[in-house]
């Protein structure tokens, strides 16, 4: 099991303060932010690609990760996510495998269509058109790490005649892939088809549509042929705001939520919290939480929280990550094998 | 078990919006006497239904209403007429409602006004509503102005509606309803069909 963090690099006020971090800002903040997460011990650091306001997340990941790659020595890096969409595949394929090399291995990436309709023409794209260029640009990335001398030819791109991307990835093994999707079931099925990971984000979602995606990702997993539906690779967000205890939690991250571009100005914090992911409050309630999400999902292989949004200044953001370190040591200590011992009531013979 | 749910936005209490909602309810029971009727009413639920355009998902009781109005046999819909036409709350709870929920669904539509002026927006906003829904909606629709409730023709169009109702679920075969994310799956196919776009 993988614990780490997820950002998307938002550019937003803090309405505490009224305060706009700079772009400049919040890319070095985020650099920050990996730092720190290698620092207390967590396994993956991933971040978004977005074009568009309030994103300052960047435009190509692989340059912030390798970046980041320069200055960590064990974190993996990841995406969350690489737009399999609106980008070339060919360059998908170069861009990521350069990274694969430059960070001695330590990266994975996780592909996903995007979160807004007009990013799509500002690449020649249509987002009608959005899960069929998931599904094509992804089988020639797929083939673009596993074959040389491609020929290909597709609805999306032009055609391709004896091409061989370079560099080959690292020791000929191509980066793992996960696919990330809230409510489209036909990119479970891709997951499941090339037996890659499958990755939820439900940190605005309830439970029980999670639940149906992951079970149907689990099912053709086994169908397909990679092992049984308990091995397939899934992955979910999460979010917390932490604080030593709950009322200080909620005090404090009201504002925050209050006022969050995606889901401000709606349910109140205790109601959001109670229907999806999000935990306000300790470490223990966030342990519990997050020990939840099994009932749902089954066992399950990496945690990405989301830590750094909604205006959240950067001292704020790095006191959480100390707090999501106890968390995530919580975790683990749950889910060693003398603790499951324990939980299901089994002795240890030996 | 059929099942007739009515969806009523009246606000007031005591509504007339309820109250036409009311006498639909108890002439379908008569043309249907097997059938479960239950009344779905918007305005507890007008901040779920806020909350939903806003988050993309149902809360509390409002995930129940929702469910109940997408695996109804038929549905009555009841609004009260504002600034011409159906109340915003009455189009939110339809603008959630998900997708292909009330594909081929027989809907009964009525409307209240202080008027009979507005007797029109059956036809010129509720039935083409559930047109675009792919409902299919009951040739007669029940409009009452105020004066409708003191009158003796209501009772007439009631009874003609609710039997018009009651044929249409008579004639139509009882099956299984999927819903959004078992259709998604079913639309999807087979990875080979995706592959081949």
């Amino acid at each position: 099991m993988e614990y780490g963090i997820f950002t998307v690099g938002d550019v937003t006020t803090d309405p505490t303060t009224g305060r706009t971090p700079s772009e400049y800002e919040r890319i070095k903040n985020t650099v920050a932010l990996a730092l720190k997460a290698e620092e207390i011990g967590l396994d993956v650091f991933a971040t978004g690609e977005h074009h568009n306001a309030p994103f300052a997340a960047p435009a190509n990941p692989p340059v912030l990760l390798a970046h980041i790659a320069a200055k960590t020595e064990r974190i993996k890096l990841s995406t969350a996510t690489t737009l399999i969409t609106t980008n070339d595949p060919v360059r998908i394929a170069e861009d990521y495998a350069y990274l694969q090399h430059l960070a001695e291995g330590r990266m994975d990436l996780m592909l996903g269509r995007g979160n807004t309709g007009p990013v799509y023409p500002w690449f020649g794209r249509d987002i009608r058109d959005g899960i069929s260029l998931a599904i094509e640009n992804y089988a020639l990335l797929h083939r673009l790490w596993r074959e040389e001398d491609v020929d290909w030819e597709g609805k999306h791109r032009t055609p391709l005649q004896g091409f061989t991307s370079t560099p080959r990835p690292l020791d000929g093994t191509p980066p793992f892939v996960w696919h990330g999707s809230i409510r489209s079931p036909e990119i479970a099925e891709q997951a499941a088809y090339y037996g890659d990971g499958f990755f939820s984000n439900h940190i605005f979602w309830p439970a029980e549509h999670t639940a149906r995606m992951i079970a149907l990702y689990r099912t053709r997993f086994e169908h397909y042929g990679h092992g049984t539906a308990a091995d397939a690779v899934v992955g979910l967000g999460g979010q917390v705001y932490l604080a030593r205890n709950s009322q200080d939690a909620v005090k404090e991250f009201r504002p925050y939520f209050d006022q969050a571009p995606v889901y401000g100005h709606g349910p109140s914090l205790e109601e959001f919290t109670s229907a999806t992911p999000l935990t306000v409050g300790s470490v223990a309630e966030a342990v519990e939480k997050t020990l939840g999400f099994k009932e749902y999902a089954g066992d399950y292989n990496r945690q990405l929280f989301l830590v750094d949004h909604a205006g959240l200044p950067l001292d704020t953001v790095l006191k959480q990550m100390d707090l999501l370190g106890e968390v995530v040591a919580e975790l683990r200590r749950h889910g060693s094998p003398e603790a499951l011992a324990v939980s299901t009531g089994s002795t240890t013979v030996g | 078990m059929t099942s007739i749910v009515i969806v009523t936005a009246g606000l007031s209490d005591p509504s007339s919006t309820r109250l036409l909602a009311d006498l639909l309810a108890a002439a379908t029971a008569r043309s249907l006497p097997q059938a479960d009727v239950r009344v779905v009413e918007l305005r507890p639920l007008a901040h779920a239904l806020t909350d939903h355009l806003l988050t993309g998902f149902a809360t509390g009781d409002l995930v129940d209403a929702l469910e109940a109005v997408a695996q109804a046999d038929a549905v009555i819909a009841v609004t009260p007429v504002f600034s011409a036409s159906y109340s915003g709350l009455f189009k939110t709870f339809f603008d959630v409602l998900e997708q292909g929920a009330l594909d081929g669904t027989p809907v009964l539509i009525a409307a209240t006004a202080g008027t009979a002026r507005h007797s029109l927006v059956l036809e010129h906003a509720l039935r083409p509503l559930f047109s675009y829904l792919h409902a299919v909606v009951v040739p007669t629709g029940v409009f009452a102005a105020t004066e409708d409730f003191a009158g003796d023709t209501l009772h007439g169009r009631v009874e003609r509606a609710a039997g018009e109702l009651a044929a249409l679920v008579n004639a139509r075969p009882a099956t299984a309803r999927l819903d959004q994310f078992d259709r998604d799956v079913v639309a999807m196919g087979s990875f080979e069909d995706l592959l081949n776009g």
